[in-house]
């Protein structure tokens, strides 16, 4: 056995054959007159000579294993099998197939650093700074207010006229919330001292859950102690991961936070854009199937912070019971300030209140108190009580502007001119405003948030901000009159966190409100 | 560490076991007696709020003794204060009020120094302020919101806690979630002590940097985690990292405990990691003059990077603050959303700390400020040594005025508080999730405002409750009388 090879090498075939095991067939023709393929052909003869030691080496060790095949116990009968020669080799085979099997996988030698190594790579690493550098931009220096907040503040020793100040009905400086906060120190002292589970329960919190809750013609509510901690505590209370919600772009930081915390899976959709909003929910819908086992909601504001709009709350509600999401409506610039009392956004609408799942809101600014509270159903409030971290992890709301609150709540149910004469005064506000050189109105005309944009903005932010400053600055050292231009977050990736600021510009803000003798101090401010 | 006797943890193991048993069946029975009547839901479509096992301990748990917790009160949380009475028409789901009012003392609000009442300097003052700047400001404090008040406040803020400079937001809860993710991003890493109050958490979660846990108050397993951190680098691309924080708190609230801090902050020093010390419970209640755990345990304020607290619990008042070098503070009040977009803290709230903190440094010309820091030194290790004797067993250091006793079983958590109350003491309970399963406590906050015989009142209540539910799991030290008349005996 082994190969057969034609002896016409190198001029001519040659072939090389096995017998055992299947054949290799080399052919290889040469040309006499090549001198390459002499080359070629004097590699090939080497090869051949290791080829043939091989070769017979094998048919060596194969003679060997003829001859273990001739054993006597080879042709033994075991149990009735009949053992011929080849059963040995399978059984050798077995076991060498179960000993790799058994072996540890290859892996790359495991080497930890030693401790001397260690020690050398904390003495390199070099933290960076706490805190990028400041620049000069950075300092901004607030003005200084000598008095309360109201129509009329004392800045630098100077009456200004305020339109900074959230204060849309006025409240600030009421005799009769005056009275309420002076009787509630007393009785209360100022800090409630403890969280709502842990005597911070004071019974002019409870009281004033059921007075908003009457108000507002919901069934129940909720009381935060701080205005920006309502959304972010409310959010992560009901979605959490694998719920979906739909969000506006331009939300405020305290909703974009919550959501953030909250580990959903969100979905933006173009400010105010009712379009946008029904594809993104028609998508949705279409890409999960398995509706039951899944929370939606939709999350918008009433009014909104950044910009001034005012969500169509009819169309949304259309779209919710379309499509079956749950809606979240944060009403902190509209309570007070929309609908013919001041109910909100869904009185100007003409929507029952029943529809919207869970309204919040933050107290600090048409109430002219601080905190926040939540409403919706039974279920959605009682849910929060031990589920919201804002609320459980925290101190209660002092109990005075608690008692603050019911006073305004009950100042504006029985004054509801407070909210006519405030809408009075947002139109000649913005009418007024509307043709002033250089800057245009970009928010809702019914909104009392107004935000003015430069007409011809120098496509830089950092001027645009720069320009509007300085606007601001000379109106309040000039005419005594205060403004403030918008502040966002400027990071270099304008990504806070992991949070996205919806950067459109930046605008001055005017903010109306509706003092005892508002309008001249208006008229003041046209140029 | 606290070491449970096996007696106990079986009984509590056992106890747990039968009520999620019970709840179990009580659901099964639901579902049944849900799918008979076939009740038409207005909410056809929509998932429910919570699915499943999500609210089980909420609804057949804690329901059950829903009337230990949320107790409201009608005065103000002083040493003594009126509790509003209760009842229940359909087994503690819904709790109705009544007018009644008992009288109790209180061991369970935060009120340390005793300015929770109205008080003789601080509330006149306060008044005046609300007559000047009236009960809020309504914008943020970079548009409008700020008052000579503020910046007056946070000067005052940044002498009593010994650093350059500070910055005052509304709430405390907020000043945590709103500082961590600004001066931590992604590519830092954060390492909190594993009892970390939840504002912590929640603001460590909200800046997307990683975060890394250390056994609790150990400094040799944070120096552990640091040097594997450092050598290791960021996840899966094994950068190097590009900040190192460290947070930790002054009293841990749960377990009444000192932190560390001489030894952390030297572990930190050696690894150039930046220190965040958390000082809700112990500005104002501990330390010669009240300057919290730095002053107690003898470190330099310089050491810690940043200084955090808040106001509610010795001050009497609410807010909270950051104090830190005045490049970081100027940086932060440019960044940080508390700042821009939160209401600013109320004037009436920054005036009653601005007073509170002139009482206490005795600049009112009264020497009020060191007899309650005395007093509520006293009391604390009085009431501790007095309790430890009778043979409960008390967490915490001396000198902390948090104490929590421990209960184990979940069925004597109700009977603490209601035996206590009918005794007219008032005490707080503290079960899961707060705490883990099997610790469940109840934690007395001692207050200046509370005078030796409210303490020997209290200890007799507590001894005798003590006895009737069972948890005096010490051995009494025998009392003096009894080895006197030994002696006379023999």
């Amino acid at each position: 056995m082994g190969c057969g090879k034609s002896n016409a090498f190198p001029y001519g075939e040659l072939i090389w054959t096995h017998r055992k095991g299947g054949s290799t067939i080399f052919k290889f023709f040469a040309h006499r007159q090549n001198p390459l393929l002499w080359i070629y052909s004097s590699q090939v003869k080497l090869l051949d000579k290791m080829e043939f030691s091989v070769m017979s080496f094998l048919s060596n060790a194969l003679d060997w294993v003829r001859v273990a095949f001739d054993v006597p116990f080879a042709r033994a009968v075991v149990f009735g099998v009949h053992i011929g020669g080849h059963l040995v080799v399978e059984a050798l085979l077995v076991i060498v197939i179960l000993f790799l099997l058994l072996q540890k996988s290859y892996k790359l030698p495991q080497r930890p650093l030693s401790e001397t190594e260690i020690d050398e790579l904390c003495e390199d690493w070099v933290p960076d700074s706490l805190i990028p550098p400041l620049t000069e931009g950075i300092k901004y220096e607030p003005p200084i207010l000598d008095s309360a907040a109201g129509p009329h503040a004392i800045i630098n020793g100077k009456d200004v006229v305020n339109f900074a100040s959230a204060n849309y009905l006025g409240l600030i400086g009421h005799e009769k919330l005056h009275e309420s906060c002076t009787a509630a120190l007393e009785k209360y002292g100022l800090g409630s001292c403890g969280p709502r589970g842990f005597y911070g329960t004071i019974d002019v919190h409870l009281d004033c859950e059921e007075r908003i809750a009457k108000f507002l013609g919901t069934p129940d509510s909720i009381l935060y102690s701080y205005g920006i901690s309502t959304m972010f505590s409310a959010i992560p209370a009901f979605c959490k991961k694998g719920d979906i919600i739909v969000a506006d772009e331009g939300v405020h930081w305290g909703i974009q936070n919550g959501l953030y915390l909250s580990k959903s899976t969100i979905v933006y959709f173009k400010h105010n854009d009712m379009e946008s909003l029904e594809n993104a929910l028609e998508k949705i819908t279409r890409e999960n199937k398995r509706a039951t086992k899944l929370r939606r909601y939709i999350v918008v504001e009433a009014i909104y912070q950044n910009s001034g709009q005012i969500a169509p709350l009819n169309m949304i509600v259309k779209l919710k019971e379309n499509y079956r999401f749950r809606v979240l409506l944060d009403e902190s610039n509209s309570f007070g300030v929309l609908g013919d009392s001041g109910r909100g956004l869904s009185e100007h609408y003409g929507v029952p209140v029943e529809k919207i799942d869970i309204i919040t809101a933050a107290m600090g600014y048409a109430l002219a108190t601080d905190g926040g509270f939540c409403t919706g159903s039974v279920r959605v409030v009682d849910h929060q009580r031990l589920s919201s971290s804002g609320y459980v992890f925290s101190a209660s709301l002092p109990p005075y502007l608690a008692s603050a609150a019911i006073t305004a709540i009950d100042v504006l149910e029985e004054n509801p001119h407070l909210v006519t004469k405030l809408k009075q005064n947002i139109a000649l506000l913005v009418e007024g405003l509307s043709d002033v050189p250089g800057l245009s109105v970009a928010s809702n005309p019914q909104s009392p948030i107004v935000f003015l944009r430069l007409k011809h903005t120098t496509y830089s932010f950092k001027n645009d901000l720069q320009l509007l400053e300085d606007i601001a600055n000379l109106m309040l050292k000039e005419d005594s009159v205060f403004v403030v231009a918008s502040k966002r977050i400027v990071k270099e990736s304008c990504s806070f966190g992991a949070v996205r600021l919806h950067l459109t510009g930046y605008f001055l803000i005017v903010i109306a409100f509706c003092p005892a003798a508002g309008s001249s101090s208006v008229l003041q401010l046209l140029p | 560490m606290i070491t449970i006797p096996y007696l106990t943890a079986l009984s509590t193991y056992i106890s747990y076991g039968l009520l999620f048993a019970f709840g179990q069946f009580r659901d099964f029975f639901r579902k049944v007696i849900d799918w008979w009547k076939n009740s038409s839901n207005l909410e056809q479509g929509y998932a429910p709020i919570c699915l499943g096992l999500e609210d089980f301990y909420v609804r057949r748990l804690y329901l059950r003794i829903q009337d230990c917790f949320g107790r409201p009160i009608a005065s103000a949380p002083d040493a003594w204060f009126d509790v509003v009475e209760r009842y229940s028409t359909d087994n503690n789901k819904t709790l109705k009020r009544t007018t009644k009012l008992s009288r109790c003392l209180n061991l369970g609000s935060y009120n340390y120094l005793g300015f929770a009442a109205a008080d003789e300097y601080c509330t006149p003052r306060v008044i005046d302020s609300l007559k000047k700047f009236s009960a809020s400001t309504c914008s943020a404090r970079v548009d409008g919101g700020t008052t000579r008040l503020h910046t007056e406040l946070e000067e005052c803020v940044a002498n009593f806690v010994g650093k350059p400079a500070a910055m005052v937001t509304g709430m405390g809860y907020v000043t945590n979630s709103a500082i961590l993710p600004v001066l931590m991003g992604k590519g830092s890493l954060i390492i909190s002590d594993s009892l970390n109050h939840n504002s912590i958490v929640n603001g460590a979660r909200g800046s997307g940097a990683t975060i890394r846990v250390f056994l609790h108050n150990t400094p040799s397993h944070l120096e552990q985690v640091l040097r594997e951190q450092i050598a290791e680098g960021q996840p899966r691309t094994h950068r190097p990292w590009k900040k190192i924080m460290v947070v930790v708190e002054g009293i841990y609230s749960m377990e009444g405990e000192l932190c560390k801090l001489p030894e952390i902050i030297a572990v930190c020093k050696k690894y150039k990691a930046y220190m965040y010390l958390d000082e809700a419970h112990s500005i104002g209640a501990i330390g010669k003059t009240g300057r919290g755990v730095c002053e107690l345990l003898g470190v330099d304020p310089a050491d810690v990077d940043i200084m955090m607290g808040t106001f509610t619990k010795s001050f009497g008042s609410c807010g909270g603050y950051i104090a830190a070098s005045k490049e970081l503070i100027d940086y932060l009040k440019y960044t940080c959303p508390a700042h821009l977009y939160a209401t600013s803290i109320p004037p009436p709230a920054a005036q009653q700390i601005i007073s509170a903190i002139r009482v206490i440094l005795g600049e009112d010309g009264s020497s009020r400020g060191a007899q309650k820091l005395a007093r509520i030194r006293e009391n604390s290790n009085f009431f501790r040594s007095e309790l430890q004797k009778m043979g409960f067993e008390v967490l915490g250091d001396n000198d902390s005025p948090v104490m929590p006793i421990m209960l184990y079983n979940p069925g004597k958590i109700p009977a603490f508080s209601r035996e206590c109350l009918k005794k007219n003491v008032a005490v707080v309970t503290v079960a899961f999730p707060a705490t883990p399963l099997l610790l469940a406590r109840a934690r007395i906050c001692i207050s200046a405002s509370h005078t030796r015989e409210d303490l020997i009142k209290a200890l007799e209540v507590i001894s005798e409750v003590g006895d009737l539910v069972g948890i005096k799991y010490f051995p009494a030290e025998p009392k003096k009388q009894q080895l006197e008349c030994r002696v006379k005996l023999d």
